[in-house]
């Protein structure tokens, strides 16, 4: 089976934010960037699956400038066998057009699988595993928490709210992962160093933009001060008066 | 000129609460442009549409067979997509179908896609903000393209009467899409129903302040007295004791309820970025330097294991008084 995961390079979710200069973009120095935590779960699901098929190959594909190497490295080292850098200038977040230079990709590598992580936790946006999908014409699940796969087809859950849903589907397809789907693996000494000769190809891609503009990057808005009710049980029913004839939330 | 869409969710043939949310987010963004909002609800047979006039429809377009009636990614993507036509922005719920349906529809019309839309606006061009970095930023982005497809996250727009005609319209489904090759067969849910904490309006969520697995519970009582969502913070859901779908914060759910209970949760940074957009925030925790006071309307220093009890006793005294 050959199976592409898509990864990106995003801040640690640990990282402070610190809007720059221009208002537009975050400060990038001092910040620690890591392959996106959902990412994580889908090279590990990529990883399993070659396991228990006994081969096949796993490509990672990133879009991004040359940092995202390092990003790529550390699904190498997980396992994975090389990778695929889509180099690009990104500057807002336009899932469609990073969809759109994936799908063209995806499409020369004939793939059995895509995975991607649900979302990626930078811009939260969600949405390139589904449109890729649709502009690939591939069946597609979404947020998966399970995964089965035998004899070409498959069986996904996705949580839904107040239930799961059971999704089947046959391959080639796209599936995008959510926490809790496997305990990503931790890459081994021995992983890092052979991740080091693993082959790294890098294309130029040109994004088409689908017409959106970032124009400004804020803070929330400071919450206003709030205050100590007071201490232990005895202050919980000026608590709760509070909360009903002041906040009326009750 | 065009029309907003929005794209409705029903389950079990209900019509819901959040699809009034989105109804209204379009009655305000049509307002704008002059336009008028049409609903597309697809469903099985016999989806009760009733009154989606109230909140802001003028034209209600049903697609309507049993084969809908669980969610059908590709199909209900074709349905939307088609049902679009020439309008000038779509606009679905932030639910996990919304999730998955809004950028389906996006790319089958040669999109932008934008979720977690917290505010819209805009007569040609739309402008709208939304969390970046899970809410520890907020862009503000400029959409030059039409049409656009949006999703709003729950409880961000109230449902607001309109008392538009809401006319109903059958539209055609369409045979199967070929090639049929996803399929939803089933939906397995729990013997008795859960509140999504991303949905409910008040959520009373545990941490690590919380010692034991089992006096979790006191978590449970309270929202269960609230009529709450449970919700968990990411150390609790790593240590096993809670479902990843209870998760608050930066790798799990962001949410927005009217009233967020925090309860023996320090306030790490990512977490914060899930639930700061709450509307109220009250925290217990015993360190009066936790971080999650900073962020909280109103807080108590004090055990967990004896303030909780203390306030699901006096929840229910007030909604028996």
């Amino acid at each position: 089976m050959k199976i592409a995961v898509c990864v990106k390079r995003v801040p640690d979710t640990e990282a402070r934010i610190k809007v720059g200069g221009d208002g537009k973009s975050i400060e990038e120095s001092g910040v620690k960037f890591v392959l996106n935590p959902f990412d994580e779960y889908a090279v590990e699901e990529a990883l399993k699956l070659k396991e228990a098929a006994g081969g096949g190959e796993i490509v990672v594909i990133s879009l991004g400038t040359d940092a995202n190497q390092e990003t790529m490295r550390t699904a190498l080292a997980m396992g994975a066998d090389k990778g695929i850098l889509l180099k690009a200038e990104v500057t807002a977040p336009d899932s469609l057009a990073v969809a759109k230079a994936l799908a063209a990709e995806l499409k020369a590598g004939e793939y059995d699988l895509v995975l991607f992580g649900k979302l990626a936790v930078d811009d939260g946006c969600h949405a390139v595993g589904p449109m890729v999908a649709e502009l690939m014409e591939l069946p597609c699940v979404s947020s998966i928490s399970s995964l089965e796969i035998a004899d070409g087809k498959g069986t996904a859950e996705r949580e839904i709210e107040g239930g799961i849903e059971v999704v089947e589907f046959s391959l080639p397809a796209i599936l995008t992962t959510e926490k809790g789907l496997n305990e990503p693996r931790y890459p081994a000494l021995k992983g890092i160093m052979m991740a080091k000769k693993k082959p790294l190809e890098t294309k130029e891609v040109t994004l088409e933009g689908s017409g959106v503009e970032l124009t400004a990057l804020a803070y929330p808005p400071e919450r206003k001060e709030g205050r100590i009710v007071g201490e232990g049980p005895d202050a919980v029913p000026a608590l709760v008066d509070a909360l009903k004839n002041e906040a009326k939330v009750l | 000129m065009a029309a907003i869409l929005a794209v409705l969710e029903q389950r079990n043939g209900e019509v819901k609460r959040v699809s009034h949310e989105v109804l209204s987010a379009a009655r305000s963004l049509a307002d704008g442009m002059g336009v008028e909002v049409h609903a597309l609800v697809i469903g099985p047979g016999g989806t009760n549409v009733d009154g989606l006039g109230a909140f802001g429809a003028d034209k209600v377009l049903v697609a309507a067979d049993d084969s809908l009636q669980l969610y059908q990614a590709h199909r209900y993507a074709y349905i939307a997509a088609s049902a679009a036509g020439d309008c000038s922005a779509v606009l679905i719920a932030g639910t996990s179908m919304g999730r998955d349906l809004g950028p389906r529809i996006a790319a089958r019309m040669g999109a932008p896609y934008f979720n977690d839309v917290k505010s819209l606006e805009g007569s040609g061009e739309i402008s709208i903000t939304r969390p970046m970095y899970s809410g520890k930023a907020i862009a503000t982005v400029k959409i030059t393209a039409s049409p656009c497809v949006l999703s709003v996250p729950p409880n961000a727009f109230a449902p607001v009467e309109a008392g538009k005609a809401g006319a109903v319209e059958e539209v055609a489904v369409p045979e199967a899409v070929e090639p049929a090759r996803a399929t939803t067969v089933n939906v397995k849910e729990p013997e008795t129903a859960v509140l999504d904490v991303s949905e409910s309006a008040i959520v009373v969520s545990g941490g690590r302040g919380i010692k034991e697995e089992s006096d979790f519970k006191v978590v449970e009582e309270l929202a269960a007295a609230l009529n709450g969502a449970v919700g968990a913070s990411r150390a609790v859901v790593d240590n096993g004791w809670r479902s990843h779908s209870e998760q608050v914060g930066q790798t799990g759910k962001t949410v927005s309820p009217n009233l967020y209970i925090a309860l023996g949760i320090s306030g790490a940074i990512q977490h914060l970025a899930g639930m700061r957009g709450s509307k109220v925030i009250v925290a217990v925790n015993k360190d009066p330097d936790a971080p999650i006071f900073k962020v909280a309307d109103y807080g108590i220093v004090g055990d967990v294991m004896e303030v909780a009890p203390r306030l699901t006793e006096e929840v229910k005294k007030l909604s028996e008084g």
